[in-house]
């Protein structure tokens, strides 16, 4: 159980840069996602971490070692892949015992940790099936039980549950996270999947374009985006541009939106973000911001509605609204909606 | 449609073993000039064993054909890796290379062998033979295992690696058990394309040191018997039963436990 550093870390291919200079934290026992779309380098970061790819820069250090020359194989991490990566020749047991045997426990001793990972991913009496014989969540709990079995410093998490369906996913979310927190073990978990992301982790990296533009912990990085993109891959976000003016900032309109946010100095651009949810349709007048907006879609999700919105000038808005009385407005009408100072983030573009 | 399935395939069944099973039925029957009435004898697998040319030459054939698989198959198997699992200079091309030996005619690589075994000096005879066939057989095999290796997925390596195995080590305790059958398959493939083989063979060989497809062409130039249909039938029964061996224990195309 260990903390894992990332020091000015740099990975180009051809002249595709995919990592430019992260440098980042992973504390001790901490849940870390690296989040972020297709291409974003969150994949390498993790691989980078794990010994398969050589940074081109930049050191890695699990615990307090440096572990930047060491192949992956001489790192002691545990790993579990997206295709479960179970090998199809070997029992459920000798799969597990893999990592035994290369540190050389072997026989009965070997039988007893087996035994133990088996149990611990409520797998006992599974043992001498072959992977084929198992369900696509059963393999990939034993993935998880043959990651665990040989004691890891960290366990790296590529995007592990993408190939569950959502029922699996879920029960395999919380018994990842139980089996984290008993075994106190550092780990980073690559996903694509942001809800996934904020259930699981104490702290979620987003990476955009090789680097990391925002850490934190989930309600943080959820609340308070510091960019646009943060607060658009993370969530949905409506987004509202004007210049300062006052320590509030007017909008083309001429609206004045006042944030509890540290705004740049008067006279300059600044773009808004509010998450819909935080919008509400005000019934009165109210002494938060508010903006006039003409419903155009209303969609039923049930517990949920949500509100495709347009501004006079044309600005596209959401809103979503708990669905306490059923759909009461529909597509055309025109409302007023409100919220708070607090709830509108500026961020950079 | 349904009735006609079945009825082609008969007939294809029928046009590829009845000359066989002719040609079998001919080496026990008595005649010298395969004339009918059928009376059954042995004697021409008495003559045979008696024929040390044609046993000779049959077991050249076997002993060539058994190094080449060995040989080609080691060779061709660690191109096939190369080709699958690294990435370097050339490697595209290299594997375009392959395939045109496949289909450059028999006679034209016998020939540009011939002559180039002349001028360095290598010259004809087993050895000759040797490098013609591994060199021949190698395009099959790197084909064979290369697709074995397509249905091998790359991280069950890297899920070894990760648990402390070497590259070395996850190569032989994960890939190799998966690529097994295509490896014996592709040895199978070598031993055939060797044993099958005339063209080349007929110019390499020289008159102490022959194979047995090109001893009976020479045989059948001087005069035709039956003692041909005798070694023919053993050959392939020989070979029939290794294949059917094959098929049963190894079950080629049986990918399904291969994530």
């Amino acid at each position: 159980m260990t903390n894992v550093k990332v020091n000015s870390v740099a990975k180009t291919y051809g002249t595709t840069p995919v990592l430019s200079d992260i440098t980042t934290e992973f504390p001790e026992g901490s849940f870390t996602s690296l989040l972020g779309p297709s291409g974003s380098g969150k994949t390498t970061l993790l691989r980078i971490i794990a010994g398969f790819i050589k940074p081109d820069q930049g050191v890695i250090t699990i615990g307090n070692n440096d572990v930047t020359g060491i192949p992956v194989w001489g790192r002691n991490i545990g790993m579990m892949f997206q295709s479960y990566a179970l090998f199809p020749h070997m029992t459920i047991a000798q799969n597990v015992a893999f990592g035994l045997e290369r540190r050389g426990i072997k026989g009965a001793a070997a039988r007893k940790e087996v035994d133990r990972a088996l149990e611990m991913v409520h797998l006992p009496g599974f043992a001498d099936r072959m992977p084929k014989q198992l369900s696509g969540g059963q393999q990939q709990r034993v993935a998880l039980a043959r990651a665990m079995v040989i004691k890891p410093s960290v366990l790296l998490l590529d995007e592990p549950l993408s190939a569950l369906d959502r029922r699996l996913r879920q029960e395999m979310q919380v018994e990842l996270l139980r089996i984290q927190r008993e075994s106190g073990l550092t780990t980073i978990f690559v996903t694509h999947d942001q809800e996934e992301a904020l259930t699981l982790s104490d702290k979620v990296a987003i990476l955009d374009k090789g680097r990391i533009v925002q850490i934190g912990e989930p309600e943080t990085v959820y609340e308070r985006p510091l960019t646009r993109f943060a607060a658009e891959f993370l969530g949905d976000s409506n987004f509202l541009t004007g210049t300062v003016e006052n320590g509030a900032v007017r909008l083309a309109d001429g609206t004045m939106v006042r944030t509890t946010g540290t705004l740049p100095s008067g006279g300059s651009n600044v773009t808004l973000a509010v998450r819909p949810e935080k919008m509400s349709i005000a019934s009165g007048p109210t002494d938060g911001n508010s903006l006039t907006a003409r419903i155009t879609t209303v969609i039923y999700a049930g517990p949920v509605l949500s509100y495709l919105l347009e501004t006079a000038d044309g600005l596209p808005l959401k809103l979503f609204a708990q669905n306490r009385d059923g759909k009461v407005l529909s597509d055309g009408d025109t409302i007023s909606l409100t919220w708070a100072a607090e709830h509108t983030v500026p961020v950079a573009d | 449609m349904k009735t006609l399935g079945p009825i082609y395939l008969i007939a294809i069944l029928i046009f590829l073993y009845t000359p066989i099973l002719v040609m079998m039925a001919m080496g026990f029957n008595a005649s010298p000039l395969y004339e009918l009435p059928f009376h059954f004898s042995l004697q021409w697998y008495d003559a045979l064993w008696d024929n040390s040319i044609l046993l000779t030459a049959g077991l050249n054939s076997l002993v060539i054909a058994g190094i080449t698989a060995v040989l080609a198959t080691a060779l061709g198997t660690m191109a096939s890796v190369a080709l699958s699992r690294r990435t370097f200079r050339g490697r595209s091309l290299l594997q375009l290379m392959l395939l045109p030996p496949i289909a450059i005619p028999w006679l034209i690589t016998g020939t540009a062998m011939l002559i180039f075994f002349y001028w360095t000096g290598i010259g004809r005879g087993m050895h000759a033979l040797l490098i013609g066939h591994v060199a021949l057989a190698i395009p099959y095999v790197v084909l064979v295992v290369g697709t074995g290796f397509k249905t091998i997925r790359a991280d069950l390596e890297e899920a070894a690696m990760s648990l402390g195995s070497t590259p070395v080590h996850a190569f032989f305790s994960v890939t190799l058990p998966l690529l097994y059958p295509s490896i014996l398959g592709a040895a199978l493939f070598a031993f055939a394309v060797s044993l099958d083989q005339f063209v080349i063979s007929y110019f390499l060989a020289t008159p102490g040191y022959t194979t047995l497809p090109v001893q009976i062409y020479s045989s059948i130039r001087k005069g035709f018997t039956p003692e041909i249909n005798a070694i023919s039938t053993v050959l392939l029964l020989g070979s029939m039963t290794i294949i059917l061996i094959f098929a049963r224990f190894a079950k080629p195309g049986d990918t399904s436990d291969k994530r």
